[in-house]
C-alpha cells in the first residue's frame, strides 16, 4: 500500500522558506501570488495490513513535529 | 567530572566540547557512539554536541532524537544527571522532548554565523552559577536553525519559572521572545544554540563560555 504524508507547518508559524519562494517568484515577475507555505512530501510503501493506528504513530512520533507541524495522509 | 559526549553521523563539534570539558574538568570524557545503548556508570555530565547530525534530514535534530542513545540519555535525564545539548544538541533535547518548543528555521533564512550578546537570565542553575544575574556575556552563535518556537502558554510558563537561561541582546534568528536557552522543570537539562565550548579560552577571543563548565565542575563535582 502507497502513502503520501504531507507534512506542513500549522497555520500563524513563520515560514521563512516559503517567504523566500514567494520572493523569487515575484522576481520572476509573476504578481498576484498572495501567499507561499512550504512543506513536505513524504511518501511510504507499506504493507497492506498497515493499520491507521500505526500510520498515524509514525507520522506523531517522527514524520511530523507536532509542535509546529500538521499531517495529512492519502492513500494512493 | 565524568561526563561523556555523544557522537552522531554528521556531528562536527563533538571534539570542540570534549576538550572544552577536559580542559576544565582535567578528564577527558567518554565519547559514546548514537549506536550503543549504554552510558558509563558515574557521569556529572552529558553532552549533546552541535554540527548537523544525519545531515539535518527530515528536521534538525529528528533522527538522533530517534537513536538508540536517546533512549538512555532520556533515564539518565530523568534520573537528575546534568544534560547539556549546544546548538544541535539543543534540537535533539526538543525532538526528544527533553525541553519544550521547537527549533525552526532562522526568521531571516541566512546561516547565521557570529559573535552576539546575551543576557544571562537565571543565573541560579547549575549551568549558570558563574555568571552574574543580568550579565551580558558574548558567545558565538552558528546555525541556520534556530529560532525558537513555542506556544504563548508554554512561553509564559518557562519565563515564569525562570526557565530561560539566556537571552539574545536583540534579534539574532527570530526566536520568540529572544530565547537563546532553555533550562528544563527539574533543572538538569539545559539546550542552548549559542556555542559555549567555543569561548573557553583567550585564543577564541574570550572565555564567557569557560565559567558555564566550571560552574557544573563546582557544583556536580570531580
Amino acid at each position: 500500500m502507497k502513502l503520501r504524508i504531507f507534512v506542513t507547518l500549522k497555520p500563524g508559524v513563520l515560514d521563512p522558506q516559503g517567504k523566500a519562494i514567494h520572493k523569487a517568484l515575484d522576481g520572476l515577475g509573476f504578481g498576484g501570488v498572495n501567499d507561499v507555505r512550504a512543506g513536505k512530501l513524504i511518501e511510504l510503501d507499506v504493507a497492506d495490513s498497515t493499520d491507521d493506528a500505526a500510520i498515524d504513530e509514525m507520522c506523531r512520533k517522527l514524520l511530523a513535529n507536532t509542535v509546529i507541524e500538521n499531517y495529512r495522509v492519502e492513500r494512493a | 567530572m565524568k561526563s561523556a559526549v555523544i557522537v552522531f553521523p554528521g556531528s562536527n563539534c563533538d571534539r570542540d566540547l570534549a576538550v572544552a570539558i577536559r580542559d576544565v574538568s582535567g578528564i577527558a570524557p567518554t565519547m559514546v557512539w548514537h549506536g550503543d545503548t549504554e552510558l558509563p556508570d558515574g557521569l556529572g555530565l552529558i553532552a549533546l554536541p552541535g554540527g548537523f547530525s544525519y545531515g539535518d534530514y527530515l528536521r534538525s535534530g529528528a533522527m538522533a532524537a530517534r537513536s538508540p542513545i536517546l533512549r538512555a540519555v532520556i533515564d539518565a535525564a530523568e534520573r537528575g544527571v546534568p544534560v547539556l545539548g549546544v546548538c544541535n544538541g539543543f534540537q535533539v533535547l526538543t525532538e526528544a522532548g527533553l525541553l519544550p518548543g521547537a527549533l525552526m528555521r532562522n526568521a531571516g533564512i541566512d546561516f547565521v554565523c557570529r559573535d552576539v550578546s546575551l543576557t544571562v537570565e537565571n543565573a541560579q542553575s547549575i549551568f549558570t552559577s558563574r555568571y552574574a544575574q543580568g550579565e551580558k556575556i558574548t558567545v558565538p552563535v552558528a546555525h541556520h536553525d534556530g529560532n525558537y518556537f513555542a506556544d504563548d502558554a508554554t512561553l509564559d510558563r518557562i519565563e515564569g519559572e525562570g526557565r530561560v537561561a539566556f537571552r539574545y541582546d536583540g534579534q539574532v534568528n527570530g526566536s520568540a521572545r529572544n530565547i537563546a536557552g532553555v533550562i528544563n522543570a527539574s533543572g538538569n537539562v539545559l539546550g542552548m544554540m549559542p556555542h559555549p565550548e567555543r569561548r573557553i579560552e583567550a585564543a577564541h577571543g574570550g572565555t564567557d563560555g569557560r565559567r558555564l563548565f566550571e560552574g557544573l565542575l563546582e557544583l556536580v563535582g570531580a
